[in-house]
Parts: structure tokens; sequence; C-alpha cells
């Protein structure tokens, strides 16, 4: 039977040293959509969504209790290989991290990394990579280029291009239009838009407006724990929780 | 925390809330010009209709400007776009008024077939329907606006009285009042649509306080009583 949910956590609690930074957190990533978490700086919002593919793995003296399921599998089980993960469950990040190689290089590097040696397959691969991510009309005459040349959208989507290239299942997005500008920040909206035909979804953002725009379910933190989530159309127009209509109209502070 | 947003919202509030003045102001006057059969009350009314056209459109800008510029979301959402509608709803009215006005006009000066009783009770309703529909709105009073919608049973079964009465006692009777008694039947017919008018508006408050949809749901309304 078809499984709407790819991502499942449940009874999410996260602590860094004894700070707690996520307090139960359950819910559900659905297959093909965008799912947006929004929530005001320190809620929660990024360390879950890092969790989702053990980036937190690289923190020190961190405690995780609860499960999260990646289709069915818990994905902090010893069996599983984290690297592998992350493969199939790739992040972008707020700031544009592009490697200081050639625009080609900083996408056939992940391919190498995963075992890929054939040179024909890799060109191969970079292209579609680049394509899919809405980059190759500005590229394709340069990719011997650095990527650091890039302006900070392209850069954005070339990182885009670097996590389609190893062929993952999941994107998650953690602030990625926070240092572009409006139109870079569209172009990344429309890409979104166009990948949650082939990707599952997830974006962190502070902009509710973008959340709004971009994402199918909108999910509500604060102080670490989940307020509210639902379809974004009745988060935004008719929420249920005070908390959540006093952030979203810029009543809270 | 208190937002400059708010302030602007309150002046939408001011507006409407003169609006919704000026609306039961012109249907009193209405039906004071038929009362004392007063023509040039009657053609004040049909001319001061002109202003209220001008508040709509007033509201109505205000409304886009908010929503192209503070993007709205969630209850500020709800209470823009309903004030958008609840303004037609009240420019409506006023044409009802006016209305009435022309039937004063076309009656002239031949005397009225019966005295007026039910016209002036459905009047005073529609004023009371129309002041506390916008009340309800502007202060998300959800008991006024279940009042109001409640209300509304009284101005179908007036209307259907001043009918009845127009009808068999005196149409049916002598078909000389035909000509006298078809005006007081549409003008029973406008202020009972100036009701349903304020009842929109009563049901807009409702979805604006509780995102809760009663148009065409009047089931639903039995869960909104005492919830503010």
């Amino acid at each position: 039977m078809f499984d709407p949910v790819k991502i499942k956590a449940q009874h999410v609690d996260f602590f860094y040293g004894n700070q707690q930074a996520l307090k139960d957190i359950s819910m559900d990533i659905d297959v093909g959509r965008v799912t947006a978490i929004i929530g005001p700086s320190g809620c929660g919002k990024s360390t879950f969504i890092r969790l989702l593919n053990r980036m937190n793995d690289l923190v020190a003296h961190t405690v995780l209790r609860g499960h999260i399921y990646l289709e069915g599998q818990d994905i902090f089980s010893p069996a599983v290989d984290p690297v592998e993960i992350r493969r199939r469950v790739g992040m972008v990040f707020q700031k544009p991290n592009p490697f200081p190689k050639s625009i080609f290089e900083n996408i056939a590097y992940g391919l190498e990394v995963n075992g890929y040696r054939d040179r024909d397959v890799i060109e191969e691969r970079v292209v579609m990579s680049l394509k899919k991510a809405a980059l190759w009309e500005e590229v394709k005459e340069r990719l011997r280029d650095s990527a650091l040349k890039l302006s900070g959208g392209q850069q954005q989507r070339l990182c885009i291009a670097r996590c389609l290239a190893v062929a993952p299942e999941v994107l998650l997005f953690d602030e990625p239009c926070a240092s572009l500008d409006p139109i870079s920040t569209a172009k990344i909206e429309e890409l979104i838009l166009e990948l949650k035909k082939d990707y599952t979804i997830a974006i962190v953002t502070h902009n509710m407006q973008q959340a709004a725009r971009v994402s199918d379910r909108t999910a509500f933190f604060l102080l670490g724990e989940l307020v509210e989530m639902g379809e974004t159309q009745h988060i935004f127009t008719a929420p249920k929780d005070k908390r959540t209509e006093a952030y979203i109209t810029g009543r809270f502070g | 925390m208190e937002r400059y947003f708010d302030e602007e919202l309150g002046r939408l509030k001011d507006d409407m809330r003169h609006m919704g003045d000026l609306v039961a102001e012109a249907v009193y006057r209405s039906v004071e010009a038929l009362k004392g059969q007063d023509k040039p009350m009657a053609k004040k009314v049909i001319d001061d209709d002109k202003s209220i056209d001008e508040a709509e459109l007033a509201i109505d800008e205000e409304c886009l400007d908010l929503l192209a510029l503070r993007q709205p979301v969630a209850g500020d959402l709800r209470f823009i776009s309903m004030a958008m509608k609840i303004a037609t709803d009240l420019e409506r009215m006023a044409d009802l008024a006016v209305d009435i006005a022309q039937r004063v006009v076309e009656l002239g000066d031949q005397p009225l077939v019966k005295p007026l009783v039910d016209i002036p009770r459905l009047t005073m309703l529609a004023q009371t329907m129309t002041r506390e529909a916008i009340g309800s709105f502007i202060a998300s009073d959800m008991d006024l606006a279940t009042k109001v919608i409640l209300m509304d049973n009284e101005a179908d079964r007036l209307r259907d009285r001043i009918q009845k009465d127009l009808i068999e006692d005196y149409m049916l009777k002598d078909p000389a009042t035909i000509r006298g008694a078809v005006p007081l039947l549409l003008v029973a017919r406008h202020l009972e649509r100036i009701c349903d008018h304020a009842t929109n508006i009563a049901e807009d408050t409702i979805y604006r306080v509780k995102a809760k949809v009663v148009k065409h749901h009047p089931e639903k309304l039995n869960n909104n009583n005492g919830n503010k």
C-alpha cells in the first residue's frame, strides 16, 4: 500500500548538554509535498530539520530520545549508515557553501565520494543536476570556472544541484534564501515548487510569506515544541492555536 | 504587542461604522418619507446615496491597500476580506433604501391604501439589524452576530404578514387598491432584503471570529452561542 509519510518523527526530545532544544516532537513529512517549519529564533526548527539527516551527529554532548523513521526505517538504528542517510536526505543551508573548485567539480565531487568512476556517467549526472536546479543555461559555457565567481543565488542553486546529483529522495532547506535578494529568492522558490514533483521537501524559514508561497503543510514551533501543524492554507487563514495566530500576524513580542 | 497595523485596522473599523450609520439613516429616512409622503425627503435619500457609494469605494481601497502592503494572514486576513464583502452588502442596503424612496416618489400625493403598521416595525428591525450587524463585526461579538441572524426570522414573518394583508384585505377585495398597494408590497420586500444583507454581515462576523462558515449552513450556528 502507498504510504504518504516519507519521514515520521515520534516523541523526539533533543538536548544540547542540559539544554532541551526539542520537546516531544511528533510529526509526519509527507511524500512529494513541501513541509514548512516556521517559528521564532531558537524555537528548535533548525535543530529538528538537522536531525532528519543526522547532521546533529557531528555536534558533541547531544542527547536524542524518540525515533525518526525514513520510510519506516529508524534512521538512528545502529544498522544504519549515516552517510547513506545523508545521500538519501540532502540538505541546503542558509549560506551557499560551494567548494572552492570549479562549477563542474562541485557537483562531480559528491558523485566521486559516492563511488562513481565513469567520466561519461559523471558528466551526464552533472549536466542533469544543473538542469534540474535551473542553473544549466547560466553556466553551461563556463563549467570549468570557479564556483566562487557565481552570484549568491547561483551558488545556492549550485548547492541544490550538488544535492540532486547523488539522487536523494528528500531535500531539506534550512533558510535557503536568508542571504539572497528577492529575484534570487523567487528563483529558489520556483525551483522548490518544481522539485516537489520528484522529491519530498522540508524547509525551515523565518519568512512566513515564503512558507505560505512554497509549502503544502506548515508546522509552527515555539520553545522547542510543535504548537500546530496543518495544511498551509489553514494555518494562514484560520490557525487553531492562539500562539500560531499571534506569531504569524506579528503580535509576538 | 501593539502593532501599527492595529491602528490601520482601527481606522477601517471607524469607516465601516460610519458607513453603517449612513445606511441605517438612509433606511430610516426612506420610510419616514413614506409615512409622511414627503417627496423632497425621498429625493434627498436618493441624492445622498452618492456619499454611501463613495464610502464603499473608500473602504474597498483601504482594504486593497492593507492586503497589498501588510500581507495580512489569519484573523487579520479574515477581517479585511470580510470588510470588503460587508462594504458591498452595505452599499446594496443603501440601494434598497433608494428603491423605497423611489416608491415614495411614484406614489406621489395619492393617499396610502392603509395606515402603516407593520412597515414601521419592519423598518425598526432593519435598522437594528444593520447597526448590530456592523457592531458585532467591529467588536468581534459572536453573541450579537448570532442574535442578528436569528432576528431575520422575524423580518421574514413581518414581510409575509404585510404581503398577506395587502393582497387578501385590499387587492383581492378591491382591485382599485392595486395601484396603491403594489408600492407598499415592494417596500416590504425591500426592507426584508435589507434584513437579509444585515444577516450576511452577521454571518461574515462569525467567519471573521471563528473561521466557521455559517452562510448556507444554518445548522452550524448553534455551536456558536456564547463563544467570543
